[in-house]
């Protein structure tokens, strides 16, 4: 250590990159976002204070329009319902998933995480068309269903929420497993085996040891599905339908059908508060059950 | 005790099995049956498919009859390269400086370079939409381009940043102990160390471009046409079986790309972060 003296003095601590200062390095993409990304969302908010159609004074009539009118908080309570409904079904089937990933072998750990990536990189609309072939009158689970003569005539599956949250299960699971998989992996193999010799069945394993350790993963990835379900507007509404109303549909044909600006700003912003509320919620549950384990 | 034992492991595993192989059939399944679908010979989209043929893809191709959805291809593909190119920059650089600065103020960075990602990407392209258009700027894909950078730039951000974390600070004390400058260091040490985690970020950028919705659907004009939003509008109306050979046509080149991004960067170790 003492020939470290003689050496020049290093510019920059842990110099990872050269010459420029670290607020510098993020310049760039700080200025991008304020042009792209603050300043619309700011737009947003100014937009939903314009009183009239027409954007020509200012006044709070669009927002008294929407909180005193219940319909609007139903369709507020139906898109976060649907959110957790897409969470429950894709935790229910994408956990037991991250299990069986977490006892395979290396090998089989990477063939499972090619498959879950896989749908990930198809595109959304690839997905939601898919589930109109599988869903439809005359379908895959239609046919199944009438020829193992389990019912009279075809299900009605589409537009239907029932038929939504199946979708939603398979388009929005990649987002849950991805850092799920990731704690899982991380998890010491050498606890489970400790359970078990204490007498501990695999289920109380599960649900005192493994769950516990793989809360904050499961968390992350809650979040990404209830953000992503909630906003997934082209499977809202091509397998939803157009019975059924959420926000984003209500979003977009208020502001590109009926040109009604302010108002489409105004559901704008209620979407944007009450899913970031739902998401401070899950984040928070998440930092606890971890924070109890390792911290 | 031991009979207990062991009802219990059977009933965790067939219970924990089943959902599991359930959970793989609900992930592959669709994507499977698209393919295959694509393939049919008649005229409409039924699973299994009647006849095997390649008559929708060679529609497809057909110049004058696709036209507009060669067009929206042309212009989602120019949108994603320019957008997932100018966010590797961006984001490499950003993720560069936030990497040193330690503490609450890095974190707050982070979390709000990341904030796109869990923001409801609709009420996003809906300001953009508003924005642009009060600042007098007529649909183009230069508009559309500044919205995908603002969503694809997570993806770069957590890749580089993963890369960067994992970067062994004892190489870079090696480098300057030896005399070697900040610039020579960061193109001789720290940039092939972080570069699969830089490619991984830009193809996950690039695909999430292609894919986006939120933002084209309110950013995209006739003339600006995305192909997400041409095939919603083939789904919306009458249900052309070009969609099925379109679709087939993703899944196909997402496929290749992504073994093709596995060899050069180990993506799926990447994502798992």
């Amino acid at each position: 250590m003492s020939s470290a003296a003689a050496l020049p003095a290093p510019r920059a601590r842990g110099a990872a990159a050269p010459a420029l200062s670290p607020w510098g390095l993020a310049a760039p993409l700080g200025l991008a976002y304020a042009a792209f990304f603050a300043a619309p969302l700011f737009m947003l908010f100014a937009v939903s204070f314009y009183a009239d159609e027409q954007m020509t004074r200012f006044g709070l009539d669009q927002w008294r329009r929407f909180l005193f009118d219940s319909f609007h908080w139903k369709v507020i309570a139906d898109t976060l319902l649907l959110g957790l409904k897409a969470v429950a079904a894709t935790v229910l089937l994408g956990f037991p998933l991250a299990l069986v990933y977490r006892a395979a072998s290396p090998r089989w750990q990477r063939v499972l995480l090619f498959v879950v990536i896989m749908p990930l990189l198809t595109s959304v609309v690839v997905r939601t068309f898919a589930w109109i072939v599988i869903l439809g009158r005359e379908g895959v689970v239609n046919q199944l269903v009438l020829g193992l003569g389990l019912a009279a005539e075809p299900l009605r599956l589409l537009q239907t929420e029932l038929g939504l949250v199946i979708s939603l299960t398979q388009i929005e699971m990649p987002l849950l497993l991805l850092p799920l998989l990731s704690v899982m992996s991380r998890i010491d193999p050498n606890l489970m085996d400790a359970s078990a010799s204490l007498g501990a069945s695999p289920w109380r394993t599960l649900f005192r040891v493994i769950l516990p350790l793989a809360a904050p993963g499961l968390a992350a990835g809650c979040l990404l599905v209830f953000a992503s379900a909630t906003t997934a507007f082209i499977s809202q509404s091509v397998i939803g339908g157009g019975r059924l109303v959420y926000l984003p549909s209500m979003i977009w044909q208020q502001a590109m059908i009926a040109a009604h600006w302010p108002f489409a700003a105004t559901a704008a912003i209620a979407l944007l508060v009450s899913v970031s509320a739902v998401i401070a919620v899950i984040a928070y549950a998440g930092r606890v059950a971890g924070g109890r384990v390792h911290g | 005790m031991a009979r207990r034992r062991s009802a219990s492991e059977l009933s965790y595993g067939l219970v924990i099995g089943s959902l599991a192989a359930l959970a793989l059939v609900v992930l592959v399944g669709p994507i499977l049956i698209v393919l295959a679908t694509s393939f049919t010979d008649s005229r409409s989209i039924r699973f299994p498919p009647q006849g095997f043929s390649f008559r929708w893809y060679e529609l497809l191709l057909d110049e004058v009859r696709s036209r507009q959805i060669h067009r929206a291809v042309g212009n989602t593909l120019h949108v994603a390269v320019v957008a997932a190119g100018l966010a590797t920059l961006g984001g490499t650089a950003a993720a560069l400086g936030i990497s040193r600065v330690a503490g609450k103020a890095g974190r707050l960075a982070d979390a709000l370079f990341m904030s796109p990602l869990v923001l409801p990407g609709l009420a996003f392209g809906l300001a953009a939409l508003m924005y642009f258009t009060l600042l007098g700027f007529r649909p183009s894909l230069e508009l559309i381009i500044a919205g995908h950078l603002v969503v694809v730039t997570p993806f770069v951000l957590r890749t580089v940043g993963a890369s960067l974390s994992q970067l062994d600070p004892a190489l870079l004390d090696a480098s300057r102990s030896l005399g070697a400058g900040p610039v020579h260091t960061f193109r001789r040490v720290t940039l092939p160390l972080i570069a699969p985690g830089i490619a991984a970020g830009a193809f996950l950028a690039f695909m999430a471009s292609v894919d986006n919705v939120p933002v084209s659907l309110f950013l995209s004009s006739a003339r600006t046409d995305m192909l997400p939003i041409r095939m919603w509008g083939m789904m919306e109306s009458t249900l052309d079986v070009r969609v099925a050979a379109v679709s087939g046509t993703l899944i196909l080149v997402a496929f290749l790309l992504m073994l093709v991004m596995e060899r050069l960067t180990g993506l799926t170790r990447r994502m798992r972060g």
